[in-house]
């Protein structure tokens, strides 16, 4: 049965089918209870599976993290919400230096179940530390798994894979996209959900191929549709491990890429994906890829991240620079 | 001594009560608080247990000095507070340690070989926490104590505190780590939710070279206070205190009375690790005083003036912690170094398909050498 939901709504309906489906998935995070959530993705969660389920925590984000790996070594199956980006890094050393290395460390004796689902990006006018992309720092850390979906249908489906996984997860919302609507298949089984660590080509082209994620998926669809060109549009959706099969096959047939994201673009993850694509698709370029991403400058006041942010006018100017080498 | 009998005290933290129930001279003292009535075949064991671990370690400082480790962490000193804590947990308790805890690890069945793969560089650990209730070795300071607490929270969850199934979770760390933020964190957290937690922090005097006053300007245990939880002083020297004190603390957790503080007053006679140089910065005449209130020869002497143990048991002592430590060093000696393909095992526990190319490449790579003859 499909339903309308928001993306914020589908990640609602995700985790609530989670905790249905395993007693073991708990909810924990700052005003994640009573409140659902300042962005509302919990709400309800905590009326309908108790305090001990959902649980309001400290305010001390190394602290939620780190009681996390607790329960999980416990046999539970935690999902913690980082309020805002801005916020995961009191949490990065328990993430970097535990989450991400215990199985390891155990030479396998140990697994993590751990989600960290982090809000994520700019466009919605906030204060300092509210609209960053810090994917980067994750995907260089092996161990995690990094994910970040772009529309409610995937909200639904990806974070109830990632409460699965028996890896650690960090779980990317685009948060100016929690009011998105489209039409979500709630009951879909399990089994029919596309595999968490699979690309999409969300619009099908042939000049050009423009790689994004999260956030930046909707602007290039945007992009795409403004412009004579036949643009293709892939959602990479999971950023570690990365579909590179998918992304290849589609350069090969355009010979041409740009890879956007809200980060800026100086070592971030859209160098990793120019390297690859160069190392893979050498003879098929027309043109190097290029990238469109934020500068190499702090996140800006809300008054300047229209400059910031890359846009439509953006995106296109860079793909008129493939066509124009 | 908790919390509330110290309360209104100035807190110069100079000499402040410790629970004791064996002074440096082996005699043995009652605590009203802390009754302990032990078996002469108890008492001879931790007598056993105090006088082997030395020995593994020193056995371990040896094989570093002979470059068979890479490094060593010491526990020399801190054999009491160790086996003492170590010897008060139950099966169904969980032991977050730091990188030190070599007697605990002994207490839990962990053979000292698993612990010298780390200091040797084979591995990073490598025992099933959940077979020994003894997690890993944990290297990032005070980072453990959040883990014990989100373990207590699910044992809190698994409703089995105040049945015979009860466990606690025992968290070790240190006086420097009581500086950094998780362990405040795990304070807080273990409070709010009445965690049924441990937190046993050996008060060695030193985090490498600083000394406690570079960490607190009161008394480690008395910090508890401020999370509202008890906290207790216990001689770290004194195996039957830190027993007793440790035994209380687990049993009142398990029954769900939440989290207790214990401070082990003690001393790291050795070196921080063995790169350290302890000459540097502290001086002789400390290690010295600290040398005549050691926890092995006070417990000697109470078992030997009692005649809980003659010479033949002592002997027979020795003679096992000798054979301990050979056994380790053979066992060091002969552990294998692992192969290349070890590089990208257990980095996921699903497969992961960069891992695996990248280890396949890297096998073809290595095989490419296969033949050559170096010329």
């Amino acid at each position: 049965m499909s339903e309308t939901l928001t993306l914020a709504k589908g990640l609602n309906a995700g985790l609530r089918r989670a905790m249905e489906d395993d007693p073991k998935v708990l909810v924990m995070g700052e005003d994640v209870g009573r409140l659902g959530g300042v962005f509302r993705v919990t709400d309800g969660l905590q009326k309908d599976f108790g305090e001990e389920r959902v649980i309001d925590t400290p305010l001390a984000e190394s602290g939620i993290v780190g009681t996390a790996i607790g329960l999980a070594l416990r046999g539970y199956r935690p999902v913690v919400e980082i309020q805002f980006d801005g916020f995961v890094f009191p949490a990065a050393d328990q993430i970097i230096t535990q989450l991400a290395k215990m199985h390891l460390r155990s030479l396998g004796a140990v697994t993590l179940p751990v989600v960290i689902r982090i809000p994520c990006g700019g466009g919605i006018g906030a204060v300092e530390h509210h609209s960053e992309s810090p994917e980067a720092y994750f995907t260089h850390t092996a161990g995690l798994r990094v994910v970040a979906c772009s529309n409610p249908a995937d909200a639904y489906t990806m974070i109830q894979q990632a409460v699965a996984s028996p890896d650690p997860v960090i779980f990317f919302e685009p948060k100016r996209r929690y009011w998105d609507k489209a039409p979500v298949d709630v009951e879909a089984p399990r089994e029919a959900f596309p595999p968490l660590h699979e690309a999409r080509v969300v619009r099908a082209g042939e000049d050009v191929t423009l790689l994004a994620y999260g956030p930046a998926v909707k602007t290039c669809l945007e992009a795409a549709e403004a412009d004579d060109r036949s643009i293709e549009v892939i959602d990479l959706r999971s950023l570690n491990p990365l579909d590179i099969g998918a992304v290849t096959a589609s350069v090969e047939r355009t010979g041409r890429c740009v890879v956007v994201h809200e980060a800026p673009v100086f070592t971030g993850f859209g160098a990793e994906l120019a390297a690859r694509i160069t190392e893979r698709c050498f003879y098929r370029l027309e043109a190097p890829v290029l990238r469109v991403g934020g500068f190499a400058t702090p996140y800006p006041p809300s008054r300047l991240e229209d400059h910031y942010l890359p846009d439509l006018d953006r995106v296109l100017d860079a793909v008129d620079r493939t066509f124009a080498w | 001594m908790t919390i509330d009998s110290v309360r209104g005290a100035t807190g110069s933290g100079l000499e402040p009560e410790l629970v004791q129930l064996l002074t440096p001279e082996g005699e043995r003292v009652a605590h009203p608080d802390y009754p302990l009535d032990l078996t002469g075949d108890e008492l001879r064991g931790l007598y056993r247990d105090l006088v082997i671990v030395r020995r593994v370690d020193r056995e371990a400082v040896a094989l570093t000095r002979q470059g068979e480790l890479g490094l060593w962490a010491s526990l020399l000193g801190q054999e009491a507070a160790q086996i003492g804590s170590g010897r008060a947990l139950g099966p169904h308790d969980m032991v977050f340690p730091t990188y030190r805890e070599h007697g605990v690890a002994w207490c839990r069945d962990v053979e000292p070989i698993k612990l010298l793969g780390l200091f040797r560089g084979v591995d990073h650990g490598g025992w099933d926490p959940a077979e020994h209730g003894f997690h890993l070795y944990t290297i990032v300071i005070g980072s453990q104590t959040l883990h014990a607490a989100g373990y207590a929270m699910g044992i809190q969850r698994d409703g089995v505190l105040g049945t015979d199934r009860a466990g606690a979770a025992i968290a070790y760390f240190g006086d420097g780590a009581t500086s950094q933020g998780d362990v405040n964190e795990a304070f807080v957290f273990a409070s709010v939710f009445n965690a049924p937690v441990v937190f046993f922090c050996q008060n060695n005097q030193w985090a490498i070279s600083e000394p406690l006053e570079k960490q607190t300007r009161i008394p480690l245990y008395k910090r508890a206070q401020g999370y509202g939880f008890p906290g207790v002083r216990v001689d770290g020297n004194d195996v039957l205190a830190c027993l007793a004190v440790t035994r209380k603390a687990l049993r009142e957790a398990r029954d769900g009375q939440g989290p207790t503080l214990i401070e082990a007053f003690t001393y790291r006679m050795g070196a921080h690790t063995t790169t350290d140089d302890p000459t540097r910065y502290r001086l002789k005449a400390e290690e010295e005083s600290w040398k005549l209130k050691d926890p092995i020869e006070r417990l000697k002497a109470y078992l030997v003036r009692g005649e809980i143990a003659d010479t033949a048991f002592l002997d027979e002592v020795e003679d096992e912690a000798k054979r301990v430590a050979a056994d380790l060093r053979k066992a060091c000696l002969e552990l294998p170094d692992p192969g290349p393909e070890a590089l990208f095992q257990h980095v996921y526990a699903d497969p992961h398909p960069l891992v695996g190319e990248e280890r396949e490449r890297f096998a073809a790579y290595l095989a490419s050498f296969e033949g050559a003859t170096g010329e």
